[in-house]
Formats: C-alpha cells, structure tokens, sequence
C-alpha cells in the first residue's frame, strides 16, 4: 500500500506504473503478511508448550544441506504438479479437492503399467505418463459427469471419490501385486526404463529425478494453455461467470468436462517423478506419498493459480517440508510444519479477501469522487 | 366450515396412512434382514456382537454428522469437521488423563470448539470460501495433534510421542434383565424374534454413558432447530440470510453459534473415538469419519433423523469391518444389497421413472450375481461402503434431497436490500 502512496508524490509516474507498483504490492504482499504471519503463530503455539520458538525458526531458517536440498527441489516439482492440477480447476471455479484421489489412482494404474513392462525400454516412460494422465483424467470424469448430467456439487464426490480410490487401490496392489516383506507392492519397474536423474553438483548425495522437469513442461503448458489459447479464454470468462459465458457461446457444460478431465490428467502425472526418480514401486502406505493432493490445493491457492505463483508456493512449502526433518533434533515434533503450512493457506485467503474489499471500497470512493466532480462541471457551466 | 372440517380429517388421515406405511416398511425391513439372516447362515448379522460394534462405529459418524448438520443449516459449509474430530481426540486424552473422564469429554468439546472458531472466523468475519477454509483446517488439525502429542505425552507413564494409554473413560452399564433377557432370545435363532433381541441385546450391554449421550443430543439438535424461535432464526441464516437481516436478526452471531456447535460436536466425536471405541489415544485416530459424518448428513437430507439412518448405516459397515473373519458378513449383506436394490427398482418403475429403475435393476442383478459367484467379499469394500453409498443417493436421488438454500453462499453484512 505504502509504495502505491509514494508513486504519485514521486510526480514522475504514470498511471500505468502506478497501477502495476499496485497490483505488485497487492499480489506480494498477502502470502508475505501470510507467511509471517504462520510463522508468528506457530512460534507462539510453541512457545505456549514450552518448547523454544527460537530453535524452531533456527532450524526452520538454517542454510539447507545437500540431501535436504535435493529433498526440496523434487519435492517442490511434485507440488507444482498438484498445484497446476488445482490451478486448472480453480480458474473455472471448480474446486477439485479430488486431486489426491485422481494421483492415487494416477500412481496406482502407472504403476502396474509401467512395471508390467508391456512397452520395453524407455519408451516405456512416456507410455505410462500417458497412462497415469488418462487414469486420473478418467476418475476425474466421474465427479464431472456428476455435476454436469446430476448436479451434484463435485466437492462432495469428489471427498468420496478421494476415500474410494485409496481402498481400491490398496485392494489392487494385495490383489494383484506381490508380497514384498509384511506389505504388498506393484511389480518393480524394469531397470531399462530408469531414467538416470541430474546431478546438479559434485559427490552430491543423489539426484534431482528426471522427471521433476515434468513440473517446469507442465507449468509452462498450463500458461499457454491459459493465457494463450481460446480454450484457456473461454476458461477464464467461465469461471468469472458461466452465466455470462453461457450467453456469449460457451458450451459451459462441455468446458465444465474437459477442465474436470485436464485437472485429473495433470493430477495423474503428481507422483511420477517419485515413480520413476527412486520408489520404483507403488503399494500403500509404504511405497507412497499421500497427501499431495490437498497440498496441491494449498498451493494454488499461495500462488493465486499463476505458474509462477505456483512455482513459488510449491518451493516454499517443499522448503517448510524439507527443513522440518531437522526439527527433531531440536526436541519439537515436525508435525508443527503443518500447522504452518495450514495456517498459511488460510491467513492468504483471508490476506486476499481484505485486500479485495479495500480495493474495491477504494475504487467505489474513486468512481463517485469523480461522478462528483464531473456534476460540479455540468452545474458549473 | 364442514368442508374445511373435512379437509382438515382427510389431512390427518392421511398422516396416519404415512405413519402407517412408515411402520410397514421397517417391519418389511426386518422381515427380509431375518429372512436373509436364515438363507445365508451368517448368523451374526443381527448378533449381539455385531449390533454393539455397529452403535460403537455408528456414534463418531453421528456426532460428527450432527456438526455438519448445525453449521450447515446456519449456511455454513464445514469440510473442516474431521480436523476438529482430530483435536477431540487430543483433548479428550489430555484432560481425561489429567483431570478424569468427565473433564475428558469436555475438553475434547472445548478442542472441537476452537477448531469451530477458526472456521467461524475465516468463514464469517472474513467471507474466506468454505471449502479453504475447512480443508487448511484439516491439515493444521493434523498438524496441531501431532505436536501436541509429542510435546504432552512423551514423558507421561503409558504415553509416547504419537499415543496414549491407560486414562479413564466414561463408565459403562448393561440394563438388568432386560439385556440378559434379550441375548438369551437372540441365541436361539428364531426367525424376526431373535433378530430384534438381538438389537435390543447389543444396545443395552456395556452401554457407554457416552453413548446415550450421543443419542440424546440427536434428540436436542431436532428439538433446538426445528422447534425453537432460535432454531427458526438459526435455519433462517442458512436459508436467505438477507431476508433474517431485514428482520432483525444478527445473522453473523447466529452463524459463529452455529459453527462453535457444530466444532464442539466433531470434538465430542473426537471425544468418542479416543474414549469408548478405543481406550487409547493415536495420533490421525479419525481415519476420515469427519467426512464420513459429512456423507451421513448429505444422505440423511440435512435432518436429524437421516443423519441417525446414515450414520447407523455406516456405522454398522464401519463396525463389522473390524469384526473378525467378517468377509462371509460382508457377502451375506450383499444378498440384502441386491434385493434392497431390486426393491427400489421396482419402486421407482411404478413411479415412471424408467431410466432409473434400469440403472436400479442392472445394480441389483449385478449384486446378485456377485453374490451367487463368490463366497466371501474382501473386506476393503466394507470400508469403502459409505463412500459408495452416498455417491449412489446423490447421483440418483439428486432432485429429492434439498440442502439449506443459501448453503455454502458467501454472506456479507448489509447485502440486503
């Protein structure tokens, strides 16, 4: 607010300068205050229990080792995937809190693909990407089909569907996998279809996976695909309002299909670069990450459905994440990250609602102040 | 006057036929669970046994679908509920190991309340979308038990860093006579008689005081909402807020009420998860039944009596899953699943509505088929039973059901008019 202020008195600006310094004040500031702010509470919660929040932002701010910063880099790839699965939903104003249930069935049915070892060597990568999109494109479909031919609210299946795919999936692994130990996994993908990682620095403690460059393709298809292509318009006027949309043309039926559809396809894809980087095995809840999917939404959210937003968000949170393993040393369990990425989220969103509501009572002020002047003109002549 | 006197007969009489066909249809119930019960052989569908593990998973999904039920008629949607079940687990041990039983359950009401609170503020004071909301409830609720596990129950004697054992819980008692009376009745196996004693059996043995507890507040919750000025002021919040403001009525405290409630009820949940169903606390204990309470309150048509039909109807799956050897139940209610099925089939055909009825009827042989091919059914479906089940009813029962108008719907103060 302060540098929208500073502008004018500058004298030199325009109202163009003006109004980005704005919007870039009002886009950064939220998820800083929003940060700081979960930062604060969580330091607070734990000072309350008598832990010492010192140690905790020591920890939480210490310079991030080799494998902890590996950790962080593929563990940010994968959230950028789920935050882009989320982001496509969120700009048409579906909220796809199926996210985590599409990956799991994503992973599950990739899995058994690629370890079934139909398509042999490296092909074998790109024939399972595709299998894992279209698995979580076809689960997605459900809770659009819902909403579009029964009109039912694709939250509420989709939390179903969540539940559902998880059961299912442990059926199909104890069902149709093999016994490895007390747990039962997929088949172990071939070794010719391990893709090798990158090294990104001498004797490093193990490698950035192939497949977390999956993110940085998928982000910049996602911004083609919303900045650049009719789809992505239509897209963007649905989701500002269908009703206005249905009356220049848009099938909204059918855009409500395809977006529900491309969420899932993207949310497929989340855990392959953990896949094919070094799990190698799907079966839960050993050989599996849960949880993406809800922090997939939290990330979109943190970085207001742009790629870049995205990106950011996802790094922060895989830093919060990666960090958090060092806590235990400090004597405070790493759960607590939670409570910061949560309260993140949610002092974002509210960060957001008040900069909107002032913005919009200043622009209100603004419009009258001039109707004002110009009626002092009419009456002045 | 006489043909209004008339009408107003008719109207009565007519509300006696409901009543009337209301009973009819539990006695069919009976009669064709009873009938099952001896064609399968599985004897323990209404056994005791059973019937207590199912009041027993049953109470959590109710409490939990109960909170639903009050934030969401006051117009708020609350996804968060299985983050404040979380917290009613960790408050329920802390204060009960602490402080004793009672206070257990208090406090895990008192830990549901400020996880309502959050939501309250976020979705109320700052119009924060509902579903955020509740979802970054979820992960601080996890987040927030997690450590205070750790941080409050390590150094305790029977605790660790993600459990606790060994505090005391509300007490429990059997109805004299009537339970033993009852279980003699429902060992013999007759048909209908034993099935029902055997209802009567498993709810009046080891009856958690928690439990009657549960289904009395089913009992208020109806009573404070539909039969109360604040009940009606309260709904109207959920139904046309502008409308209740430009009576008077201050919809935000109605609102935050209503969101504290619903909060103290999925910590009570909590409360019941970490005190009767189990003796111990665990850290992640709810294993999703606050979106399960969510599915009973969805199915149950946002009324009380439908959440009690759901909840009983989850919990009794939730229940028998974790019955021994509970695969050969499993396939024996798939023999009630598909003549259940093939009864709303041909429901629905009298009622001309023929696609549905297809869709019913090709559901309904494919159970039967299922059932006459295989002998026993992984117990995976049974957990995955609630999910389905509420799926099921809103894809085709979609037109019946009718949530709050102004359900989930941002509300500003001074929108009206």
């Amino acid at each position: 607010m302060s540098e929208r202020e500073k502008a004018p008195a500058g004298g030199s600006a325009t109202p163009a300068a003006r109004r980005i310094a704005g919007s870039v004040v009002s886009g950064l500031l939220p998820p800083l205050v929003a940060v700081v702010a979960a930062m604060l509470a969580t330091s607070v919660l734990i000072a309350a229990f008598g832990g010492s929040p010192g140690d905790f932002l020591q920890v939480i701010f210490s310079v991030p080792n080799d494998r902890v910063l590996l950790t962080i880099i593929n563990q940010s790839a994968m959230l950028s995937i789920s935050g882009i699965a989320a982001a496509i939903g969120f700009r048409m104003g579906l909220f796809n809190i199926g996210v985590e249930g599409q990956y799991i069935v994503g992973s599950c049915a990739g899995a058994f693909f690629a370890g079934s070892g139909l398509v042999a060597g490296p092909l074998n990568i790109l024939a399972t990407l595709v299998v894992a999109a279209l698995a979580g494109a076809a689960y997605a479909s459900i809770a659009g089909l819902l909403k579009v031919f029964r009109g039912v609210s694709e939250v509420i299946s989709a939390i179903m569907l969540n539940y559902i795919a998880l059961t299912m999936a442990g059926y199909l692994v104890t069902k149709y996998g093999q016994a490895s130990g007390y747990t039962f996994t997929t088949e172990r993908l071939p070794l010719d279809a391990q893709p090798l990682g990158f090294k990104i620095f001498a004797d490093a403690p193990g490698d950035v996976w192939a497949l977390s460059s999956l993110a940085l393709i998928l982000g910049i298809g996602y911004w083609f695909l919303i900045a650049r292509t009719r789809f992505g318009f239509e897209l963007r006027v649905t989701g500002a309002s269908s009703t206005a949309a249905l009356a220049s043309g848009v099938n909204v039926k059918r855009m409500t299909l395809i977006t529900m559809a491309l969420s899932g396809a993207v949310a497929g894809l989340v855990w392959m670069p953990a896949y094919f980087g070094s799990v190698h095995t799907f079966g839960v809840p050993e050989n599996f990450q849960a949880g993406l999917g809800f922090l997939g939404l939290a990330v979109a959210l943190l970085g207001r459905n742009r790629t870049l937003g995205i990106f950011f968000a996802a790094a922060l949170f895989a830093f919060l994440s990666g960090q958090s393993n060092n806590l235990q040393s400090a004597g405070i369990a790493k759960d607590v990250i939670d409570i910061t990425q949560g309260t993140t989220v949610l002092a974002v969103v509210v960060a957001y609602e008040v900069v909107g509501r002032r913005r919009a009572r200043s622009e209100a002020e603004r419009v009258s102040r001039q109707l004002e002047a110009e009626r002092a003109e009419v009456v002045a002549s | 006057m006489t043909t209004q006197h008339q009408g107003f007969s008719a109207e009565v009489a007519r509300a006696r036929t409901i009543r009337y066909t209301w009973w009819l249809a539990a006695l069919a119930v009976i009669v064709v669970i009873s009938t099952v019960r001896l064609y399968t052989g599985a004897d323990r569908i209404t056994a005791p046994g059973t019937l207590r593990a199912a009041i027993i998973g049953a109470c959590p999904i109710l409490l939990a679908g109960l909170g639903g039920l009050w934030a969401e008629r006051a117009g708020i949607v609350n996804i968060g509920l299985e983050g404040q079940m979380l917290l009613g687990t960790w408050g329920a041990a802390f204060f009960a190991y602490h402080y004793g039983p009672l206070a257990g359950v208090l406090g895990a009401a008192l830990m549901g309340l400020l996880g309502g609170l959050l939501h309250a503020i976020a979705t109320v004071s700052f119009g924060v979308d509902h579903i955020i909301s509740g979802v970054a409830i979820n992960i601080v609720g996890l987040g927030a038990i997690g450590f205070l596990a750790k941080t409050t129950f390590d150094d305790l004697e029977g605790g660790g860093p993600r459990n606790l054992s060994g505090y005391s819980t509300p007490p429990e008692f059997t109805v004299p006579l009537v339970a033993d009376g009852a279980r003699s009745l429902a060992d013999r196996n007759w048909f209908i008689i034993s099935d029902v004693a055997g209802a009567i059996a498993g709810v009046t043995t080891r009856l958690s005081l928690l439990t009657v507890l549960t289904f009395v507040l089913v009992g208020v919750t109806a009573w404070v909402l539909w039969r109360t000025s604040f009940g009606l002021r309260l709904r109207s919040c959920g139904e046309n807020p502008q409308a209740a403001e430009t009576l008077g009525i201050d919809v935000y405290r109605y609102k935050y009420v209503a969101v504290l409630i619903s909060g103290a009820f999925a910590g009570l949940g909590g409360a019941y998860l970490a005190m009767v169903a189990s003796s111990s606390f665990t850290v992640g204990q709810t294993g999703g039944r606050g979106y399960i309470g969510l599915a009973a309150m969805i199915f149950g048509n946002w009324r009380p009596s439908g959440v009690l039909t759901g909840s009983l109807m989850f919990g009794y799956t939730d229940g028998i899953s974790l019955l021994s050897n509970s695969g050969v139940l499993v396939h024996a209610l798939l023999l009630l699943v598909a003549i259940g099925l093939a009864v709303f089939a041909v429901l629905k055909l009298r009622a001309a509505e023929k696609i549905t009825a297809a869709v019913m009827a090709g559901l309904s042989i494919g159970a039967f088929v299922w059932y006459f091919s295989s002998d026993s059914v992984n117990t995976s479906f049974t957990g995955m039973t609630p999910y389905v089940v509420t799926l099921f009813v809103l894809a085709v029962f979609s037109q019946r059901l009718r949530m709050p108008a102004a359900d989930g719907q941002q509300y500003r103060r001074g929108g009206a008019g």
